[in-house]
């Protein structure tokens, strides 16, 4: 990683009618670096984007772009491409005259704007569809389109905003792999916006998690998902249980009436804490071994794992485990130091991390309310 | 199959309306006025009226592309308001159509006249009455205002569709607000100017009102001697030939138009 390329500082952004988008973001992206604003719909994520493309003026703050403030260029002059969320591609013209766009209004040579479109058309793999008519394409060929006409022109920065939202699940695997090596191979900056918090982890260096408009974390996808700073991070990045706590002393913490060795330090003695443990951190003993002992009360299949619901005192948790407790089994777990995640408490506690209202369909009820929803 | 019968009602229609009276039209253009023999003297003949056709073809082309002047911005700006404004400029844009083709030319007739309302108001200022009515100039801007909607209201479904996300990604790519017209816009509004074109010249070309009321002998139209021929001529025959041959004349000119916008084909024909 190497300098600073785009920094904003203090944005916030009012509508007329008093609802804030942005809260006082703070925030720079390198160099070279893949950055994905992480958030579900109306976090804000999208404003950020757009304010760094140009198209939206923070009502306060500035950007900044290779340390000269930016906040009054138009986009036309930035030399920041967009993937657009739907794509926008011009219907009018074919895939090679969309991907041409942009180097003819830089008055290339044509001779020079032909070897750039056919070098671009191999990257994406759309050789031999110069001439075809954009609407007639397959929603992925089109978002490789996308790509291409904003790669050609060898931005400093790549902003895309959900690119592969409109995807189906297998064509958005291989588009998010294909997107990782085209930044690693070109080098240029990518702003990356989704609400996937599983494509932000996998292909992300930085990930930037946002709510209510305000940055709720910024760190590497291990940072993110190791150490979420609050029960919102927690929540929103795969699973947890979050209970409460007490922290009596570095290391160590009491929840549900017991002590635990943890490795967390820095907290204040007896500060109420939000403690976290990832279901798949939880190992199953036998009830007489185990740090803590209950029921089971319900089992889901889901290929790789079994979601077992475990009842401890009326407070249930999510553990995920490859071996099969049938409903009504009684056992244990035991926690290692390293499982146990201690977090302040913050506005999000209390709010996230109970599954004692579980149903089998949790991924499915959050992913449908992310769906189809546009910011703004 | 539900589909195909609930067009029925359209295509007895059709048959009945269109195909027979198209049938009779070709038959009278094919037989002579008195012996009802078979005939091409009335396709032969039609070289006698080729000024006129041709008269009536530019002066209602000139009109189309003045329409398209003015309408285009009009329907720009209409596009770029709100939902509401839109709707009720509009239907602003639409009132004239619900008064009287007839009252509408009639009404400038009035303003026209050597002593109508322009003509009185420059003899106040002193200024000799100009000769407004019975030019070309007063046919075609009886065509202008009165076909002028079908201009802007084509135009105007075109571009109200225009994603402003396009113009956003224009911005991205590098385009100063300068070049988004002739780069996209317009480019994207290629099929309404088709459709305006063509709604606007076809109506005019065969028009004979506006040439009967606002013109002279010299500005006369090939409507007004089609419609002479029905009724003071009382040579249907003729008629039906001059008929078929100005609708043959205005298929090539709407196919000439159409090459000009690939794209934009179908649905100009779709909507004549």
């Amino acid at each position: 990683m190497s300098e600073e390329l785009i920094r904003l500082s203090d944005l916030t952004v009012t509508f007329e009618d008093g609802e804030t988008i942005l809260d006082h973001i703070n925030l720079y992206i390198r160099n070279k670096e893949f950055l994905t604003l992480l958030g579900p719909s109306g976090c804000g994520k999208t404003t950020t984007l757009r304010i760094i493309g140009g198209f939206l003026t923070p009502t306060s703050g500035d950007v900044f772009f290779n340390g000269k403030r930016i906040n009054d260029v138009p986009p036309y002059e930035r030399t920041i491409n967009t993937v657009f969320q739907k794509y926008a591609l011009f219907p009018h013209l074919d895939v090679y005259d969309n991907i041409a766009f942009g180097l003819r209004l830089a008055k290339l040579s044509e001779d020079e704007v032909d070897e750039r479109v056919t070098q671009m058309l191999e990257i994406v793999s759309l050789k031999g569809f110069e001439n075809r008519n954009v609407s007639s394409l397959s929603g992925g060929q089109q978002q490789r389109v996308a790509i291409a006409r904003a790669l050609v022109n060898r931005p400093q920065v790549l902003l895309l905003d959900e690119p592969l939202g409109a995807l189906d699940l297998r064509l958005r695997k291989d588009m998010q792999n294909e997107l990782k090596s085209i930044q690693q191979q070109t080098g240029i900056t990518f702003v990356y916006v989704t609400h996937d918090q599983e494509e932000a982890l996998s292909m992300s260096d930085i990930v930037v998690v946002m709510d209510k408009g305000k940055i709720q974390q910024i760190g590497t996808p291990q940072d993110i998902y190791n150490e979420p700073k609050n029960a919102f991070v927690a929540d929103f990045i795969g699973e947890s249980n979050i209970l409460d706590g007490v922290m009596l002393e570095d290391c160590l913490v009491k929840f549900f009436g017991r002590k635990f060795v943890c490795v967390d330090k820095g907290f204040e003695k007896d500060e109420p804490v939000d403690v976290v443990i990832r279901p798949e951190d939880v190992d199953i003993v036998p009830a007489e071994e185990g740090h803590l002992s209950g029921t089971v009360t319900s089992v889901t299949f889901k290929g790789v794992h079994y979601d077992t619901i475990v009842d401890f005192k009326g407070f249930k948790w999510l553990i995920q485990t490859t071996d099969f407790y049938p409903v009504g089994s009684f056992i244990g777990i035991r926690l290692n130091p390293e499982d146990i995640h201690i977090m302040h408490k913050s506005e999000y506690s209390g709010l996230y991390g109970d599954y004692s209202s579980y149903s089998a369909e949790y991924d499915e009820i959050a992913d449908a309310a992310e769906d189809g929803e546009d910011e703004e | 199959m539900r589909n195909k019968l609930l067009a029925a009602p359209y295509i007895v229609w059709m048959a009945l309306f269109i195909v027979v009276p198209l049938g009779i039209v070709v038959y009278y253009a094919l037989t002579d006025s008195i012996t009802g023999q078979f005939t091409l003297s009335n396709l032969t003949g039609m070289g006698a009226y080729l000024s006129i056709f041709l008269r009536s073809i530019w002066l209602s082309l000139f009109a189309a592309l003045i329409c398209l002047v003015i309408g285009y911005p009009v329907a720009y700006f209409i596009s770029q308001c709100s939902a509401s404004r839109q709707r009720f400029l509009q239907m602003l844009i639409m009132l004239p159509m619900c008064m009287s083709f007839l009252l509408r030319t009639l009404a400038w007739v009035a303003m026209l006249e050597d002593t109508g309302i322009f003509n009185t108001f420059l003899s106040h200022l002193g200024i000799a009455p100009l000769p407004l009515i019975r030019t070309s100039g007063a046919v075609i801007l009886g065509m202008v205002y009165n076909y002028l909607p079908y201009m802007i209201l084509p135009l105007l479904s075109v571009m109200s569709k225009l994603d402003p996300r396009l113009i956003e990604a224009a911005a991205d790519l590098g385009c100063p607000p300068s070049k988004v017209f002739s780069k996209v816009i317009l480019p994207l509004s290629y099929p309404g100017i088709l459709s305006g074109l063509t709604m606007v010249f076809v109506p005019a070309v065969s028009t004979f009102y506006i040439s009967q009321k606002l013109g002279s002998t010299g500005t006369t139209l090939i409507g007004d001697v089609i419609e002479s021929q029905f009724k003071t001529a009382y040579n249907p025959n003729l008629g039906a030939a001059m008929s078929l041959v100005l609708m043959i004349l205005i298929f090539a000119c709407v196919s000439i138009m159409n090459r000009f916008g690939e794209s934009g084909d179908e649905e100009v024909m779709a909507k004549v």
